[in-house]
């Protein structure tokens, strides 16, 4: 609960921080509405979509309402998928107004003491640090093969968990050892003929929990012809932070960032996962208010691309066969590649040029599946009606491959098909695993 | 605020879960899609039947609230904007197509149903709703029936008014009644049906509605033609229709329109040129072809400096998208877009184009104008800030006159964006005081308390008309 003394403090900030300019941009046409899952799966709640929330945030501004317990939970409840975004003819940078509002609020609220102790120790304590975040995944690698899994599986000591966490426990992907995880390389060389030279952000969680799909990642981008550098002195991406109202920790990241790659002459930084994607060409506008900074983050962020994209730019789907067994495959939208980093297309068009397999589109691909960072854990029951939706949807394709590009959907995926008892039927899994599969098999 | 006992007696009606009166409710449906006009409501309701719209209904007239129904909110005319208070009624779960009638050709719907959805429900079954306002995406059919839309295919096919074969609606004291029927001929009494449609919600709450079907045409076509001369596509809009040709689409849009569609849509809009006809024409192929062929004849005879024939459905699908998101996309060249909605006959098209841009220039303002050609009726949209009241004024000064001069070559203040809170203080322009004093006339005999959507429609004050010096 927030004081009123904070809701006073809220409030000035508002004032103060939020751009006027933004919210005015909002002409409340309400184009916005039909895109936004919080306002459909709320059965149409106004205070639940775009509009609603920007008209909330313009009232604070403008002293109508007090920054109350609703209208947070009106802020909280938004997944930030932006879906928004691309439909808003006037161009209205939600997610920018999104990333202020909640910054504002956490910064000038006392979070109860769990709350407090679980943000220290994630946003500070442990993303920011690769050694913590192989040491955090490493205890996990620990509880799966050490027996204790199994033990705890057994004893039903996860039936005490709420449902989807129980879950959660159980589709986690198998992870690599200390080791392994430690042991990275820092260059490959191009295998194919170079036709360019990137430089590779690996990801905290992408980096240890899905190390294979980075393996991966790298292998294709060595076949199409890419001498990738991978920078060790880069760190987590800030995204999480972003989104969660710690902004400050966020432009430290970025600025950490910046300088890990400024000095590396490639033509991109690639990516494999849309949510760290989406926060990094956005670094422009994280540093826009530091002069030192904004010049350089714009630099990085203008080279920073999805995999898919750039794979589709070199033609790998024409030069490198790929061929998989006969399969039905369907393709989720991640929402930070597809809505910010505007990478839709590239995907399917992959996707479509494997050999074998059957590509069916699923209606509303490009909807939420409630995974949205950490939403799924901290709002779990919206969040599993929107993945409800889209189980339902994605079994109407009769898909038995279900292909994302971004470990949080990758998980929320595989947490759908556990959900609905179909494990051994469909299988969820990283676009780069599934194309690096296709190509072996040449 | 609601009195307590108000209050109590309406979430007996409906329950709890579906009254809401927290502040971040209520601000929520203080506003709609015109700019500038903010209020909020006491609290927001949501029926789930006709029944519990009529327990409403009295217990409102009882006690003198006012009542403002509401769709998507997406109306440009203050019409939903709770200016005194009261409460919004929403349609959220009162939203079901209740029967396609492919004997009759008629569906009938709850007002709750989004004009889009119920547009692909009847298409599924080879049927054709032709009103299609550019918010119906997420626009409702009782919105659109009570603000009378528009859209694309009026020239055509109509408005929504055209559609509406029958309406039930609950009066402001409970009574329920039903106009009309699914009938091809009904002369049974007054055409309240009629009467109903575009009403704004000043006169009762539409809770059902059937409306007409037509069969799909077998075939759409669609084209651009491109001017270097406003007046020079502006004259061609008449010139199809003087000779006999009636396209479904026939819309205009100028240079500064085409730049700030095209940053958004980014779908090869021609920006280099001064102005563009998107027409559009269905039914059978030989006619489509022969019509389309006849048409771009005339515009290059009226100066086009090229047509462009659009390649497939989804091209033709992308330049129609673009257009509808005109007037949200103008809010990319400053924050605040007021735009009209001036309706001329055809012929005068011309006239008002360049009148637009004399105004525009004689108030030093930046007005982009799009809209309807072929049904005389235009959208100069004013972008602006609302912060800047001296340019604000400029831009009431300059509406003004252009609704002085729509009135003037025989036109009107609205076509189909309503009259509202916004252009009530207009209306007298248009009707005269007797034409007010018939339509008052018509409010009290249904609504004797004013609670239905007060302030709409009947200004407090009417404008002083202003003398044009031209």
């Amino acid at each position: 609960m927030t004081t009123i003394k904070e809701q006073e403090k809220i409030q000035e900030q508002f004032k103060e921080r939020m751009d006027e300019d933004e919210l005015l941009n909002c002409m409340r046409c309400g184009f916005c509405l039909p895109t936004c899952p919080t306002y459909i799966e709320s059965g149409f709640k106004e205070s639940q979509s775009p509009r609603g929330r920007i008209a909330l945030m313009k009232a604070v501004v403008d002293g109508l309402i007090e920054p109350d317990a609703e209208f947070e939970r009106s802020l909280e409840l938004c997944l930030g998928c932006r879906a928004c975004e691309p439909v808003c003819p006037s161009g209205v940078n939600y997610g920018h107004l999104l990333e202020d509002a909640r910054d504002i609020i956490n910064q000038n609220k006392q979070h109860s003491l769990p709350a407090r102790v679980v943000r220290k120790t994630v946003f500070q304590g442990l993303f920011p640090h690769p050694n913590r975040m192989r040491g955090a995944v490493g205890l996990l690698g620990f509880y799966q093969r050490s027996g204790i899994q199994t033990l705890a599986r057994k004893i039903g000591f996860l039936g005490l968990l709420p449902d989807s966490l129980a879950t959660m426990e159980k589709i986690l992907p198998k992870v690599p050892t200390m080791k392994e995880m430690k042991n990275r390389p820092d260059y490959l060389p191009a295998i194919a003929e170079k036709v360019h030279r990137v430089a590779f952000f690996s990801g905290c969680l992408m980096d240890t929990m899905f190390l294979k799909t980075n393996d991966a990642t790298m292998k294709l981008l060595q076949l199409a012809g890419c001498e990738v550098v991978i920078p060790e002195s880069q760190v987590c991406c800030g995204a999480l932070h972003g989104h969660s109202g710690e902004k400050q920790t966020a432009k430290e990241l970025a600025k950490k960032n910046i300088i890990a790659f400024e000095e590396l002459d490639v033509d991109f930084i690639i990516t494999n996962a849309g949510g760290c994607g989406a926060f990094l060409v956005d670094y422009d506008h994280l540093l826009q208010d530091d002069p030192e900074w904004k010049g350089r983050a714009k630099t990085f962020a203008e080279k920073v691309k999805d995999i898919s994209e750039v794979l589709v730019a070199v033609d790998f789907h024409k030069k490198v066969k790929m061929e998989l067994p006969p399969q039905v495959i369907t393709y989720q939208d991640s929402c930070h590649l597809r809505n910010v980093m505007k990478t839709a297309a590239a995907p399917r068009v992959l996707l479509q040029a494997i050999a074998g397999v059957k590509y069916k589109e699923m209606v509303d691909a490009d909807r939420c599946c409630g995974s949205a960072g950490i939403y799924n854990i901290v709002e779990s029951e919206m969040s599993m009606v929107m993945l409800d939706y889209k189980m339902k949807q994605a079994k109407e394709t009769h898909a038995t491959t279900i292909v994302t590009a971004n470990p949080g959907c990758l998980l929320q995926m595989q947490l759908g098909i556990e959900r609905e008892g179909l494990s051994s039927k469909i299988r969820g899994v990283h676009i780069v695993d599934l194309l690096a599969q296709a190509v072996k098999q040449d | 605020m609601l009195a307590n006992e108000v209050k109590e007696q309406l979430i007996a009606i409906v329950t709890k879960a579906n009254f809401d009166d927290s502040k971040t409710e209520r601000l929520v449906y203080s506003y709609d899609a015109t700019p500038n006009f903010q209020s909020m409501p006491d609290a927001v309701i949501s029926p789930r039947n006709t029944t519990e719209v009529t327990e409403i209904l009295k217990v409102c007239n009882q006690h003198q609230v006012p009542i403002v129904p509401r769709g998507s909110g997406t109306n440009l005319c203050a019409g939903t904007c709770p200016t005194e208070g009261g409460i919004v009624l929403l349609f959220k779960q009162m939203n079901r197509i209740l029967e396609i009638d492919e004997e009759n050709l008629t569906v009938t719907v709850q007002p709750g149903v989004i004009t889009l959805d119920m547009i692909n429900a009847v298409e599924k079954r080879g049927l054709f709703y032709p009103p299609d306002p550019s918010s119906m995406k997420i626009s409702t059919i009782g919105g659109n029936i009570n603000e009378n839309s528009g859209g694309l295919r009026g020239l055509k096919y109509g408005v929504t008014r055209d559609y509406v074969m029958a309406l039930e609606v609950v009066l402001p004291n409970g009574d329920v009644i039903r106009t009309g029927g699914k009938l091809a001929k009904d002369v049974a009494g007054y055409d309240l049906t009629r009467l109903f449609v575009g009403s704004e919600g000043t006169l009762g709450v539409i809770t059902e509605a059937t409306l007409k079907l037509i069969p799909m045409p077998e075939t759409k076509k669609t084209m651009l033609a491109l001017y270097q001369d406003l007046n020079a596509a502006a004259k061609s809009v008449s010139a199809i229709i003087a000779n006999k040709i009636i396209p479904t689409t026939l819309e205009f849009l100028d240079q500064p329109t085409l730049k700030v569609v095209e940053e958004f849509s980014q779908i090869g809009l021609p920006t280099n040129v001064q102005a563009v006809l998107l027409i559009e024409q269905d039914g059978p192929p030989e006619v489509v072809e022969r019509d389309l062929i006849r048409m771009a004849e005339i515009c290059k005879q009226e100066q086009a400096v090229s047509i462009q024939i659009a390649a497939s459905e989804a091209e033709a699908e992308a330049l129609r998208t673009a257009r509808r998101a005109a007037l949200s996309a103008i809010a990319r060249l400053k924050p605040t877009t007021i735009l009209e909605d001036a309706t001329v006959p055809r012929s005068e098209i011309a006239k008002m184009v360049q009148a637009i841009n004399e105004i525009a220039e004689k108030y030093q303002l930046e007005i982009c104008t799009f809209g309807h050609a072929g049904d005389g009726n235009l959208h100069p949209t004013c972008a602006t800030d609302a912060r800047n009241h001296e340019e604000m004024e400029r831009v009431e000064q300059a509406f003004a006159e252009i609704f002085a001069k729509a009135i003037d070559l025989g036109g009107t203040i609205t076509g189909e964006h309503g009259v509202g809170a916004m252009k009530a203080p207009y209306l007298e322009w248009k009707l005269k005081a007797e034409g007010i004093a018939a339509m008052k006339a018509i409010k009290l005999a249904f609504d004797p308390q004013n609670i239905m959507n007060p302030g709409k429609v009947f200004a407090k004050d009417s404008k002083k008309r202003v003398v044009i010096t031209r």
